[in-house]
């Protein structure tokens, strides 16, 4: 074959395999967002208790049948359920989440506001996570067995600590008897520190764990040895070889880390009373707010959807070997 | 005396791990233009001798000298900026398996152009045009394309090519080799040791460093050989091969089983349980084919390809056909790639020929379900390259073969302690490894006890694929001679797969020699040793290490 042939059919090919991807992306996210939709859809109905109730607001209202009836006809809930579930889908598929049944206001605004303060709640939870896991990771390769040793006992311990158990504690030390820190979270930095290090330790003591292995691994490794015998010094070899390799496993887990960050957020937003998508999740359910829940989790299956295409192509930029550059 | 300085002088050189000793009292000069090659097993202390040289014996290690001269730098107490201005510039080290040995993660241009950037030779676009030239140097084809590919898109032998020029990016005036060509086939690792030739002749002192003899015959000046830690001989490359003196070094190039004939002994001859039962006679005492009996194993026209992704089908067997005769040794040899395992798994009824067949004992084999195979299987046995991944790692060697006697019924050895201990003293193992785990055994013992598990069911045929490439040659030598007893005491076939064309030579009655999936040569050992017909099997044999210097 002619070499430019060859080189005009690897580009065309890279273009190809690219746009395959994205497709392969997008199709593999519409499919997880159905199936989100559907088992709300029918989950929440096997929940006992009448949503034309909880429209009326909740069991203690004390609303009249008629009352109830004419919330049922209002909100399509006396219609056949294939019927209500179709007509869910295309209103969904239509870009309209419906009206809250507690706040009375379209559920797509109220996500609105929700949505920025857990965004900068997980994100920064992310980057400490990160920060501290390298750092640990980095300084116990260089400080021998017993400062392994200790920072794999840190990363177990931090692990292992459960959020509403580190915000109480965190609370208790740094809001009740030093007084630095607010103990409920408003958007300022400082309200920020305590919501963000209960999400970010236990998440940078598994991270921790996995990239320290890699990277002890990749020091002991013969290219380590070969770069070393090259002249290459230690720093050398952290920042050019083996910092790379630990970063890959942290980069794939780093979009399930995600997920469970939104997950930690319902405990952490409850606990420091921070307005956020995991606090008014846990209120519409308890009020049975059907529009409220499928908004919610939608997104949230939307945004992991997201993170997971990112958190891939991050990891196929990093590893050559996986041809994504 | 006029001689020129020395570029490596090592006197009374000690390295030790806390309170174990390595290596002990080594000294070893290389002049320029000189290659040394420090020849011992593993664990003999080659390796740790060679990174001390660096300043790299590995991190808890003691390193202690009368003189360590590299490159004409007193190198006792050297802080690290100062060996890191010698490694690299003054002092190129090549390691065994490019594939680990250079980054998966880096371009082949980058790993090269480390070593110039490191000591600040040019701008960028000067160190990329010189990456290109050391990538023409070691004869790697295309190389500005080399240079933007990952280690793990070559081959071996480009890879190595590759980790050479990294070494020898800066003309040091010492390179250190260890095992630079191990892993190779035969061919590639002749044009390894051409290409390491050239650097000595081209001026470079060279620190060759080798477990086995006959790969280091054809470039080194003076030899080293090593053992447990200390050097036990040194003299020129004849001496050491025509005349060796230590007793170590006589039994390192007795197990050398090139020019060694059939069932000759390779290891010194201990009392193995095998030997003592069985007196050898001259031959195997069958005269087979004359008898009218059925071969063993045989395969008629065997054809097997494999699907690749965006590709054509690969054809990995095409058109094999051989057959086996009982109590004897058909040889398979070839590079990897050949055909050669395709073909194992076939015979052994693992993979489904595309087309052609396997008879055992003259019955269909290939061709019937697995369900009829299964009662036929006990007469078939295998043993791999690696024993280790072959057990499994909660078994106890005496697991491992109550799980083999039993057919898989029981693990208890209890159940079956007679015959594990008859099976253990066959293979030459104590009755005591029964109860340890095979990650505690060494490789020799790992592959007498893969040999045992084999052994378990009474076959009368064993498939054995590549049994000795992973050992040392002395321990391959015993495993050889056991391979030998055991056939001429059980009258086992084998079916003897391996690269490497002397211990081929050593083991078969008969030989076919593969290529690309197809067989294009065959015949009596001696008439294909002797007369080989095909350019393929004279370059095979030409490129094929012999103990003899080569100079």
């Amino acid at each position: 074959m002619h070499p430019r042939t060859l080189a005009g059919g690897r580009s065309a090919r890279i273009a190809g395999t690219a746009a395959r991807w994205v497709l392969g992306k997008i199709g593999g996210g519409l499919f997880v967002l159905w199936a989100v939709a559907t088992a709300i859809f029918f989950g929440i109905r096997m929940i006992p208790g009448d949503p034309a109730e909880a429209i009326m607001g909740g069991p203690g209202s004390q609303a009249s049948a008629e009352a109830l009836a004419q919330a049922r006809a209002d909100y399509g809930l006396d219609e056949p359920l294939y019927v209500q579930y179709f007509g869910q889908l295309w209103r969904l598929a239509t870009g309209d989440l419906g009206t809250s049944y507690s706040l009375k206001l379209p559920v797509a605004e109220v996500l609105g506001e929700l949505v920025p303060p857990t965004l900068v709640l997980a994100v920064l939870a992310l980057a400490v996570a990160w920060a501290l896991a390298l750092v640990v990771a980095v300084l116990s390769t260089r400080s021998g067995r017993l400062g392994t040793a200790l920072a794999s006992g840190l990363e177990i311990v931090s692990a292992a600590v459960p959020h509403f158990w580190l915000a109480s504690v965190l609370i208790m030390l740094f809001a009740t008897a030093l007084g630095w820190l607010p103990p409920v979270s408003t958007n300022s930095p400082a309200g920020l520190v305590l919501p963000v290090a209960t999400l970010a330790l236990p998440l940078a003591g598994f991270l921790g764990q996995v990239m320290r292995d890699t990277l002890d691994a990749a020091h002991r490794s013969p290219f380590a040895l070969s770069a070393r015998a090259r002249g290459e010094s230690e720093t050398g070899v952290l920042l050019r070889h083996s910092l790379r390799h630990a970063a890959l496993p942290g980069i794939a887990l780093s979009g399930w880390a995600f997920g469970s960050l939104l997950s930690g957020a319902v405990v952490v937003e409850s606990i420091f009373a921070r307005p956020g998508l995991g606090r008014s999740l846990l209120s519409a359910v308890t009020a049975r707010d059907i529009p409220m829940v499928t908004g919610v989790a939608l997104l949230s299956a939307a945004a992991y959807v997201v993170i997971m295409a990112f958190s891939d192509l991050a990891e196929r930029l990093a590893d050559p070997r996986m041809g994504g550059s | 005396m006029n001689a020129p300085a020395p570029i490596l002088r090592v006197e009374n050189l000690g390295v030790s791990f806390g309170e174990t000793p390595v290596v002990l009292d080594v000294s070893l000069t290389v002049d320029p233009g000189e290659c040394l090659a420090l020849v011992g097993e593993s664990g003999s202390g080659k390796s740790v001798t060679a990174r001390s040289l660096i300043g790299l014996a590995g991190p808890g290690s003691t390193v202690r000298a009368d003189a360590l001269e590299v490159a004409g730098v007193d190198a006792r107490g050297l802080s690290q900026r100062a060996w890191r201005s010698i490694r690299g510039n003054k002092v190129g080290l090549i390691l065994q398996d490019a594939l680990t040995s250079l980054d998966p993660l880096r371009r082949i241009g980058k790993e090269i152009d480390d070593a110039l950037r490191l000591h600040g030779s040019g701008s960028g676009a000067a160190r990329a045009a010189r990456v290109v030239e050391l990538l023409a140097a070691v004869g790697l084809d295309d190389p500005v394309r080399r240079a933007s590919q990952l280690s793990g898109e070559l081959s071996g032998g480009m890879r190595q090519r590759a980790l050479i020029a990294s070494a020898i990016a800066l003309d040091p005036a010492l390179v250190i080799a260890d095992e630079p060509t191990t892993a190779l086939d035969a061919t590639v690792a002749a044009a390894v040791l051409d290409l390491l030739a050239g650097l000595r002749a081209a001026g470079s002192g060279m620190l060759l460093i080798s477990h086995d003899l006959s790969t280091v015959a054809k470039v080194a000046d003076t030899i080293a050989v090593m053992q447990a830690g200390r050097i036990v001989e040194t003299g020129s490359t004849e001496a050491i091969l025509g005349d060796p003196q230590h007793p170590y070094t006589k039994a390192l190039l007795a197990a050398v089983p090139a020019g060694k004939p059939r069932f000759a002994r390779l290891s010194p001859a201990t009392a193995s349980p095998a030997a003592v039962a069985a007196p050898a006679p001259e031959a195997p005492s069958a005269a087979p084919g004359e008898s009218g009996q059925p071969p063993a194993l045989s395969a008629r026209s065997l054809s097997r390809s494999f699907k690749v992704p965006g590709a054509a089908d690969f054809p990995a067997v095409k058109d094999v056909g051989f057959e086996l005769l009982p109590g004897r040794t058909l040889g398979v040899v070839g590079e990897s790639g050949s055909g050669k395992t395709t073909t194992a798994r076939m015979a052994l009824g693992l993979l489904a020929p595309d087309a052609g067949s396997v008879h055992l004992f003259g019955e269909p084999w290939s061709a019937v379900p697995e369900a009829q195979r299964r009662t036929r299987r006990p007469s078939l046995g295998a043993i791999y390259q690696d024993p280790l991944s072959s057990f499994d790692p909660r078994h106890s060697a005496g697991q491992v073969l109550a799980d083999a006697l039993s057919f898989g019924a029981t693990r208890n050895p209890r159940k079956h302690a007679g015959r594990i201990a008859e099976l253990l003293s066959l293979v030459g193992l104590a009755p005591e490894v029964a109860a340890r785990n095979p990650a505690t055994l060494s490789g020799g013992q790992r592959q007498r006890l893969a040999i045992a598990r084999a052994l378990a069911p009474n076959p009368r045929v064993l498939i054995c694929d590549e049994p000795v490439s992973a050992l040392d040659v002395s321990i391959q030598a015993q495993v050889l001679d056991l391979l030998d007893e055991l056939q001429r005491r059980l009258g086992l076939a084998y079916l003897f797969i391996s690269h490497d064309l002397s211990v081929i030579r050593h083991m078969s009655d008969a030989v076919l020699v593969m290529r690309a999936g197809e067989v294009v040569e065959s015949g009596d050992t001696e008439s294909v040793f002797t007369a080989p017909q095909h350019p393929y099997t004279r370059a095979l044999l030409a490129a094929s290490p012999a103990p003899t210097p080569g100079r």
